[in-house]
Order: structure tokens, then C-alpha cells, then sequence
């Protein structure tokens, strides 16, 4: 049974009003102890951190309301419940109550405007929430958008809205280059790129219209093989994508790459995408060594022709395969000045780098300054794979897959192979 | 000169020893398992193991282990061979799990080369299956592959 009404707050009834809200939460927070070995992770000096909750299934992108309940969405359901909901009944901080609803395995979810939107890997649903920030009605979901592309790769759809009512979908390629045969050793790509036609982008709805699908949307944005972390930056008041970059260059075409070129090839990219924006997959892709936009082997590149310049060159450009899985511009106030307006990513952590060993595994920060990134970033949360080195992707025992802000500032982080949820306080000075 | 030929005779005695012990079932195939197994590693470094991990564990919800996995245990050769022959893009469950990621046909590799990797991938990590996969046995698969 789901009990959501009977267990709510009663301060919460100032969640209406940002300013009260935050300053109860700050209190709240004020009294939670992070975990003796702050859950195990390794953080800058001042921050500290606790488990909210473990082993609830496959975590992937999560969002907290305002009165500070978790609500995340699971890749698999548990039982008939494909996103869970985690309740702290006594402010340690610790869930004690965990209900669910949601009856699809998914990716996405984001709350605005009064509704909770959540995707799987075809649809997106929104449910309406209360005063205190709750989903009353579970079961009665709008169906938002419907009826897209799932052909097993790259199926997740991430989403994010900005604040002129749209919603912007990424629906992932279904192929690692566009080949003929994809991932076929020596297979050419095909020109043009017939999956750009309905995915391989980002995709614009509509936040309050029922039953859309691609005749209704807008391609906002093209070229990008997968991205599973964006978020609309209400600083710039654009969208920003993290894209997952092409995988197995010395498997495919061994003639112009090695093992080793192929760990460090390409980037992983972070897109400020504007509407019309083209990222240049699956004809080019990003050398962050050489600074180019280089032409895919699939399209008679060798590893040394530059291809065209026509495609938007990334706003950031992190190590090859560490799997950018969320991405989440930092506004809140508990955590220093720095941290403001900056960008969070989570990286899952990469496979494609092997035989070398595998990078990522952590969350990165990424400082902005006048909507832009400065060019450096840095890892912020380390020790989720709980191994030092990983050599095969199995050995790592948690993988950092989304990201959430409290009302209080603190940051949350979902875990998609355990299912353990993160929070990272910020208590020095 | 005479040592030569002693050595010689020697080398052929212990040649019709080895054939005499291999007339055993099980070390006339340990006998073949083994090279075909060493030339299968070099197969797997260069075509699989991007994909399904040095230690044959895969990647979870992406590519399916190979360490433990029923099918690659199993008695059903055919079935393996077949899936290098004409690759994977099924949405199949695999041990109670589904994968995301196609795998493509490897079926430019030669008989040897198909029956080399999977023998690896049989008798590697906690995987041990004494009964090898023959070139033969490929060769017989392909000709029904389309």
C-alpha cells in the first residue's frame, strides 16, 4: 500500500515559499550525521557524506521535491514499480520509508512546474503533484509524449524542460557509428545518416500536451550519438548535453588505430546545443589531443584528416568512455561559492578502454564562469567502484549514474548497479 | 653424428608414446583443446574483448558475460557458432538479464579461428568445457548459414 498522505511534515507547508523552505531545510540538514566513512566516498576537504538508502534497484536519473523525498527512476522495475520513492520519517537524513509506483523501466524523470515527469524508454509521463510537493494520484499519469524510437542501444530517454513549457528529450542512436552492418569490423558508414531522421538528438515537446509524438516535437538539435546527461542552465538559458562518444576505433578499423589510441579516443563532450545545433555524428568525432574535429574511419577518415568545421565544437571535453550518465548545473547555497552555476557529471565509468584499465566511476565538477566553462574541471566524488583499479567493468561495485539537488543544496547521487543513493553535504566553512 | 640419431630415436619413442597415450579419448583432446585454446586468446584480445572484458565479465545491461554463462557452457556448439557467424541483435534474455549493445557477425574469421575463440572462451576464467569445438564443426554450421 502506498501511503502518501499520512506522512508528510508538517513544516513542509512552507515549501510554497523558496526562501522559508530553504531555511527549514537548512535546519534540517544542520542536524543529519554523515556516515563514519562519509559512504565510503573521497571528497574535498568540508564536504562529507551518508547512504540515504541502498540496494533499490537500478537507479538511474533521480530528483528530490520539496520537502525532501527521493524519488528515483529504475531502469528495471521492482516488482511492478519502475520508480521508487524514499521517505526520511525522523530528519537522520536515512530513509525509513521506501513506497513506489510507475509501471515501466526507465531513465528520465525531473520535476517542474508542479508535476513530477518521468520517461521510459518510449514514453514520458508526468503526475501531478500537491502544495507539499507529493504525487497524490500514482496511477493516473499523463501521457506526454509517446511513441519513440527503441531499438534496444541507446534506449534510455533523459529529459529536461526549460521554463518557456518545453520539454527536451534525447533519443540515442541505435548504432555505435552508423554503419551498414553496425559494429562490423571494416564496415563504412552510410551517407547520409538515415537514424538522424528520429534520433541521434534531442527532441523539443511540449510540457503540457498530451500524446505527442515526432510529427508534434521539433529535432532541436542533431548529431549527437547518445546523451544521457543535460539539463536546461537557467543562467544561459540554454540547454546543455553530455554526449557518450563513439566506442571500438581499433576493433573496427585496426589499420589506423591500437588499443591504446583507441582508450584515448574520443572525447567524451559536453554540448551547449542552441535549436539547429549539429554535433557531427556519426561523420566526425572529437580528438581533444589534437583540438580537431576529426572524420569518423567510417567516412574515409584515417585518425589524421580533419573533418568539416560546419559541426559545433564541444563546450568541454573530458577523457574517452567515461560515460557522462547526468549532467546538473549546481544552484543551490550550501555548498562554497565556486560551486555556483558550475556544472556536476556524473561518469558512469567506461568498458571500451580495455585492455588498459577503465577511468571514470566519479563525479566531476566542471566550474563555469559567465555561463561558460573555465576549461579545467576536476574529480569531486571518487571511490564509488570501491576498487582502485578496474580492469574489467564488473569489479566496480557502485557506478555513479544520476544527480539531484536537495532543497537544502546538498547533492544527490544515484547508484544503477547496487541502487545505493548518495548525499553529499557541505558542513565546513 | 651418432648422438644425433640417438637423440632422434629417442624423440621418435617418446612421439609414439605420446600417440599411444593419446589414444585416451579425453588426452587426444586435451591434446588438440590446448593449442587450439592459446590461438584463441589472440582471436579474443583483438575481436572480443573490448566488449566482454578481459575477465569475460561483460558489462552490466550493455554486453552479456561470457565467465559463467550458461550458453557458453552449454552442449549446444551449434548455437555458438552460429551466433559468431551471424552476430547478435535480438532483444534476448541471457541468463535472466537483457543487453543493449548488437554484436556483429564475425564470420570473416576462418573455421580455425571460430572454433580457436570459442574453445577459449570454453575452457577460460571458471568456464571449463573438456569437449572441443571443431573447425569441421563450423564448417558444417556455416554451410546452413545463410
Amino acid at each position: 500500500m502506498l501511503r502518501f498522505s499520512v506522512l508528510l511534515l508538517a513544516g513542509c507547508l512552507l515549501a510554497s515559499n523558496s526562501q522559508a523552505n530553504d531555511t527549514l531545510q537548512n535546519r534540517k540538514s544542520a542536524g543529519i550525521l554523515p556516515d563514519a566513512d562519509n559512504a565510503g566516498l573521497k571528497l574535498p576537504a568540508g564536504f562529507s557524506a551518508l547512504k540515504v538508502a541502498e540496494n533499490v534497484g537500478w537507479a538511474r536519473h533521480l530528483v528530490v521535491n520539496s520537502q525532501g523525498d527521493v524519488y528515483v527512476k529504475l531502469s528495471g522495475k521492482v516488482g511492478d514499480k519502475g520508480i521508487v520513492v524514499l521517505r526520511d520519517l525522523n530528519n537522520d537524513g536515512r530513509t525509513e520509508e521506501i513506497t513506489g509506483f510507475g509501471n515501466y523501466g526507465g531513465t528520465g524523470i525531473a520535476i517542474h512546474n508542479g508535476y513530477l515527469y518521468a520517461s521510459s524508454d518510449e514514453e514520458v509521463f508526468r503526475y501531478k503533484l500537491n502544495a507539499k510537493g507529493v504525487v497524490e494520484t500514482p496511477y493516473q499519469p499523463e501521457k506526454i509524449i509517446t511513441g519513440l524510437i527503441n531499438r534496444r542501444q541507446h534506449e534510455s530517454k533523459s529529459i529536461t524542460l526549460d521554463k518557456n513549457g518545453n520539454i527536451y528529450v534525447n533519443i540515442g542512436a541505435y548504432s555505435n557509428s552508423c554503419q551498414v552492418k553496425d559494429r562490423q569490423p571494416g564496415s563504412l558508414g552510410m551517407n547520409p545518416c538515415p537514424i538522424l531522421d528520429s534520433a541521434g538528438g534531442i527532441w523539443q515537446f511540449k510540457s503540457d500536451v498530451l500524446n505527442q509524438t515526432y510529427g508534434n516535437g521539433v529535432r532541436f538539435a542533431t548529431g549527437l550519438r547518445n546523451v544521457v546527461g543535460l539539463d536546461w542552465n537557467n543562467q544561459t538559458n540554454s540547454l546543455f548535453v553530455t554526449q557518450h562518444g563513439r566506442d571500438q576505433l581499433n576493433t573496427l578499423f585496426p589499420q589506423f588505430y591500437d588499443t591504446t589510441t583507441n582508450a584515448n579516443l574520443p572525447a567524451e563532450t559536453m554540448y551547449e546545443m542552441k535549436q539547429g545545433d549539429n554535433a557531427g555524428w556519426p561523420y566526425v568525432y572529437f580528438d581533444p589531443f589534437q583540438n580537431k574535429k576529426m572524420l569518423a574511419p567510417e567516412y574515409g577518415g584515417d585518425g589524421k584528416t580533419e573533418g568539416s568545421a560546419a559541426y559545433k565544437n564541444p563546450a568541454m571535453a573530458f577523457p574517452a568512455h567515461m560515460a557522462p550518465n547526468a549532467l546538473l548545473f549546481y544552484t543551490g547555497s550550501m555548498f562554497p561559492e565556486k560551486y555556483k552555476n558550475g556544472a556536476f557529471i556524473a561518469f558512469h565509468g567506461s568498458w571500451n578502454r580495455a585492455p588498459l584499465p577503465q577511468e571514470g566511476y566519479y563525479v566531476a565538477f566542471v566550474p563555469f564562469e559567465n555561463g561558460k566553462p573555465t576549461g579545467k574541471w576536476e574529480i569531486f566524488a571518487n571511490g564509488f567502484a570501491g576498487v582502485d583499479v578496474i580492469t574489467s567493468t564488473r569489479a566496480a561495485q557502485h557506478r555513479p549514474c544520476g544527480l539531484a539537488q536537495g532543497p537544502d543544496g546538498s547533492l544527490y547521487v544515484s547508484d544503477d548497479n547496487k541502487g545505493t543513493i548518495y548525499r553529499i553535504l557541505f558542513n565546513g566553512n | 653424428m651418432r648422438i644425433v640419431k640417438q637423440l632422434a630415436g629417442l624423440g621418435s619413442f617418446c612421439w609414439g608414446m605420446f600417440f599411444l597415450l593419446c589414444s585416451n579419448a579425453g588426452m587426444a583432446q586435451t591434446a588438440t583443446l590446448k593449442p587450439s585454446i592459446e590461438r584463441g586468446k589472440t582471436v579474443y584480445v583483438q575481436r572480443c574483448m573490448v566488449c566482454h572484458q578481459q575477465d569475460g565479465g561483460g558489462v552490466p545491461h550493455l554486453n552479456p558475460p561470457l565467465d559463467a554463462a550458461t550458453a557458453v557452457k552449454g552442449k549446444d556448439k551449434n548455437k555458438l557458432i552460429s551466433i559468431l557467424l551471424k552476430g547478435m541483435s535480438d532483444r534476448v534474455e541471457i541468463d535472466g538479464e537483457y543487453y543493449s549493445n548488437n554484436m556483429a557477425s564475425h564470420a570473416d574469421l576462418s573455421d580455425q579461428q571460430i572454433a580457436d575463440v570459442l574453445n577459449y572462451i570454453r575452457n577460460n576464467w571458471s568456464n571449463k568445457v573438456p569437449t572441443p569445438v571443431t573447425p569441421a564443426e563450423v564448417k558444417s554450421v556455416r554451410a546452413k548459414t545463410k
